[in-house]
């Protein structure tokens, strides 16, 4: 059982209010993902959801018990540091047992559970190396396993992928996937990457600024974005935000059209403009518009293979059943 | 970053280094300035009372007092000029490309590892002794006459021992300091067309500066309370020319028995070395983030 | 990266380097070489360097008429004692300055510190007074306590900026992995420390050996460490050079020995983490 309630959490360092009052519900077994850019306060937020950080105002309850003043070591949470936090003296074992010892459990369970954890995690032959002497991604599996031994009631991971090279990141995302599958614990995922939120959540969170802006399943937040913010934060490339004249013709103040939502033409269609740098992934081609008369550059996503040139003229069209309206304080309409 | 439970058990962690250093601070200090101000000698018991601040006018006033200040601010201003630059000039040799730098570091250190009294009595017995210390040899084999430098010269001879004893500790801090300067700083000087004494001047100098305040601060902790160095040698004379402010209380309750003079000459004592300690204090806080 | 230097100044550089390192260990080696003297040779005029009679009679006329095991052994105890017991009161309180640190951290430190600004002399007669009340005169424990406490301020201090370069987020994680406060400090924060605590135990068991002031002045026979057996041989003067040297190097021999096995970490323990 892992179901988290927070009710008008907040969080003020001095005179500072990072966190304005929250109200949020994980669900038993949910895979929430806290996303925003960087200063957001989702750290802080899973920091206090840890009880590494007291809430200045509200409550925090685990299991429908309050939580609000459980030290951490008491709140069955697991937590992975964006550093991984392995302790550098002790063996991957010692430092997978480690909870398990501060637990009271015997030896030969301790080892049981470290051999199973170690066999999930792929870290049988590394049992007796020190964190030293791991690579970043095995570090990062140590820091998982010594998670999952705890059987906790959720996890909580504060940007764990963040330290790890690009390929390295997709195989550990799939990993943690597959790990949360298989456990069917709660989980709490903090990272300022959408991509990251976006494959692997249950359910995102978008925080800005200390405030929720958001919260759905990714495809809810991807067809729905309540905000410009979320609108603009959500999905890869950008969505195109587009003010003035052309958002006054939908009656609103900003019109959001995503790049996979433009159709391509050389010969007609509602917007003209010449093609800027494109970059061709293979599966797709995306490119930049300029000069379109609309005030802003236009990225549109093509399929793989179409041919076109940097400078040519080219007519766009948006499917008019996708464009997402905002109005002059960006909410939707 | 912290929650309510660890600021409290920080509070409760801090308790016993905090409560044992006030008492330690403020128990001797209270009594200390009751004493100062009664009449107290162990060799007149008879004789005590209330005296206001007689003990400190007579402490004052006596000419002895200035010479004491004088020759305290002398010991470790002396001391201070002598290891820093000394110490500068050995750790630039030292960090030099050398042959054994490993043997030389451990020759060097081996004076701070020397206990006060028996660097004093070495010093007194065989080096400065005028008839038959070495310095003494070693004029006569010159065809001079010896010098009496704990009679002629007294202070001086405590500043050249106490130095020897502090020369290391300045030199290995500076040396660690000056290794710890890239050699891609100096080599961009260099390459800048700087000359020896402007790279010294601009670069290592201003590096070195940490080190210096480390070196300072440390070392007037410890000079403010020489006293073995110069009990063991001359007792603080001839006459006063050697008494420092610390020698001066000391020979006030140990050799006069007059507890009450002392304890005046103590808190003055307390004063200067809290006006020394605000001046450092300000000076080093700048300079290191503690 | 090493700089290329002709071979030439290399060796001038080596040469002054060496020449200036043993003018500065010379007292030392001098000392050592008169307590291998007689009394007679220890006088002569001129001195003579290496070619005398190498005798220990010294030793062992100094080892009859004190009992320098004894000493020793207070020494130890004394260095051994303030150590321990400044550790177990400074490991909590330096904890508590660099993984919780609030607006008034950097000044207690200062406060800490100046509390070693107070001149020893200045409080003699009271604390000799107090240790006459409470039966601490020439006793171990009372020169523990007193050693530490003058030597706290520094342990504190030098622990204080090694726990600083330990990262808080391994100390958290520990705290989410069910580590109560002390198991936190006991396995995890110590055991990394090690290196700090080695050079701060290294420094302060040097300081406290050669602590003359307080050693000297409260202890009379039973307590009296090395520092109080030498200032014995300091009254009467002259024409004992050869066993007041063995007297010296047997009290420095010691801690000479022990400092220059550990001199890399000592000498990172004495930059006080100030310079790096």
């Amino acid at each position: 059982m892992g179901q988290i309630t927070l009710s008008k959490v907040t969080k003020r360092f001095g005179d500072v209010e990072v966190i304005p009052p929250l109200d949020l519900r994980i669900e038993d077994g949910e895979f929430v993902v806290f996303v925003g850019p960087s200063g957001c306060g989702k750290s802080t937020l899973l920091r206090l959801i840890a009880g590494l950080e007291d809430v200045s105002d509200g409550q925090i309850s685990i299991d429908g018990k309050d939580a609000t003043s459980v030290p951490p070591a008491k709140r069955g949470l697991a937590m992975v540091f964006q550093s991984y936090a392995l302790y550098p003296h002790m063996t991957v074992r010692k430092n997978i047992a480690f909870p398990l010892r501060m637990a009271g459990l015997s030896a030969a369970e301790q080892e049981k559970k470290v051999m199973a954890a170690a066999e999930v995690l792929n870290l049988t032959s590394f049992l007796d190396r020190r964190p030293g002497q791991l690579s970043g991604g095995q570090r990062q599996r140590v820091a998982i396993g010594r998670a999952i031994v705890r059987e906790p009631e959720a996890f909580l991971f504060d940007e764990p992928l963040s330290n790890l090279d690009a390929a390295l990141r997709v195989n550990m995302r799939l990993e943690i996937s597959e790990l949360h599958a298989s456990l069917k614990t709660t989980m709490i995922y903090v990272t300022h990457d959408q991509v990251e939120a976006m494959t692997m959540a249950d359910k995102i969170v978008v925080l800005n600024a200390g405030r929720v802006e958001q919260v759905g399943s990714p495809l809810h937040l991807y067809q729905n974005p309540q905000n410009t913010f979320v609108a603009g934060f959500i999905g890869s490339p950008k969505m195109n935000l587009l003010t003035g004249p052309e958002a006054t013709k939908h009656s609103a103040t900003t019109i959001g059209v995503r790049p996979e939502h433009i159709a391509t033409s050389t010969t007609e269609g509602l917007w003209k403009g010449t093609v800027g740098v494109s970059e061709h992934l293979g599966s797709d081609t995306f490119f930049r518009v300029n000069n379109t008369g609309l005030g802003e550059t236009i990225m549109v996503r093509a399929g793989g293979e179409v041919a076109i040139r940097h400078g040519e003229t080219i007519y766009l069209t948006p499917d008019p059943t996708k464009i997402h309206r905002f109005d002059d304080k960006g909410q939707r309409l | 970053m912290s929650t309510q439970a660890s600021r409290s058990a920080a509070r409760v962690m801090l308790s016993p280094a905090v409560i044992s250093l006030l008492i330690w601070m403020i128990v001797p200090l209270v009594l200390t300035l009751w004493f100062s101000f009664q009449r107290y000698n162990l060799l007149y018991p008879d004789r005590a009372g209330f005296v206001g601040f007689y003990n400190y006018t007579t402490f004052v006033a006596s000419p002895d007092f200035i010479q004491a200040i004088i020759n305290t601010l002398l010991l470790v201003a002396g001391v201070l000029l002598i290891t820093v630059i000394g110490g500068i000039l050995l750790a630039l040799l030292i960090d030099q490309p050398i042959w054994g730098q490993g043997y030389v570091r451990i020759l060097v250190i081996a004076p701070f590892f020397i206990m006060p009294p028996v660097a004093a009595l070495v010093w007194k017995n065989m080096f400065m002794n005028p008839t038959n210390g070495l310095f003494a040899e070693a004029f006569k084999a010159l065809g001079l006459t010896p010098f009496d430098f704990l009679g002629d010269a007294p202070l001086i001879s405590i500043i050249i021992i106490v130095a020897w004893q502090w020369l290391p500790f300045a030199t290995l801090i500076l040396l660690t300091a000056l290794q710890s300067l890239s050699s891609e700083e100096i080599e961009a000087a260099e390459m800048d067309g700087a000359p020896a004494h402007k790279r010294f001047w601009f670069i290592i100098l201003p590096h070195l500066s940490r080190a210096i305040t480390v070196v300072i601060l440390i070392q007037t902790i410890f000079l403010l309370g020489v006293l073995v160095e110069i009990l063991v040698t001359t007792n603080g004379g001839p006459g006063t020319a050697s008494t420092t402010l610390t020698f001066l209380v000391y020979k006030q309750s140990i050799l006069n028995s007059d507890v009450g003079k002392a304890a005046a000459g103590g808190v003055v004592a307390v004063i200067l070395a809290n006006i020394v300690a605000v001046f450092l204090m300000r000076a080093i806080g700048k300079n290191l983030d503690a | 990266m090493a700089r290329a230097v002709t071979t030439r100044r290399k060796t001038l550089t080596t040469l002054a380097a060496w020449g200036i390192a043993l003018l500065i260990f010379f007292p030392i080696l001098w000392m050592i070489l008169t307590s291998f003297k007689t009394e007679q040779d220890a006088v002569l005029s001129p001195p003579v360097w290496f070619w005398f009679d190498w005798t220990t009679e010294n030793y062992v006329t100094v080892m009859d008429r004190a009992n320098y095991f004894r000493f020793f052994m207070n020494s130890v105890i004394i260095a051994i004692g303030s150590t321990a017991l400044g550790l177990l009161i400074a490991i909590p309180a330096a904890w508590s300055m660099a993984f919780v640190p609030g607006a008034k951290t950097k000044d207690l430190l200062m406060w800490m510190l100046s509390t070693k600004m107070m001149p020893g002399v200045a409080v003699l007669v009271p604390i000799y007074l107090i240790f006459i009340k409470l039966k601490l005169l020439d006793t171990h424990f009372g020169l523990i306590i007193v050693i530490m406490l003058i030597n706290l301020p520094i342990i504190i201090w030098m622990l204080y900026t090694y726990f600083k370069e330990i990262p808080g987020e391994i100390l958290e994680a520990a705290r989410m992995d069910g580590a109560t406060l002390r198991s936190e400090i006991l396995y995890v924060l110590l055991p990394m420390a090690i290196p700090g605590i080695a050079s701060t135990v290294l420094l302060n068991i040097i300081l406290a050996w050669n602590e003359a002031f307080w050693t000297i002045t409260l202890t009379t026979v039973d307590a009296a460490p090395l520092t109080k057996f030498i200032s014995s041989f300091s009254s009467p003067q002259g024409l004992f050079y050869a066993k007041l040297s063995a007297a010296s190097t047997m009290a420095i021999a010691p801690i000479l020995i022990m400092g220059w096995f550990s001199q890399k970490q000592l000498v990172r323990g004495l930059t006080f983490g100030a310079v790096k």
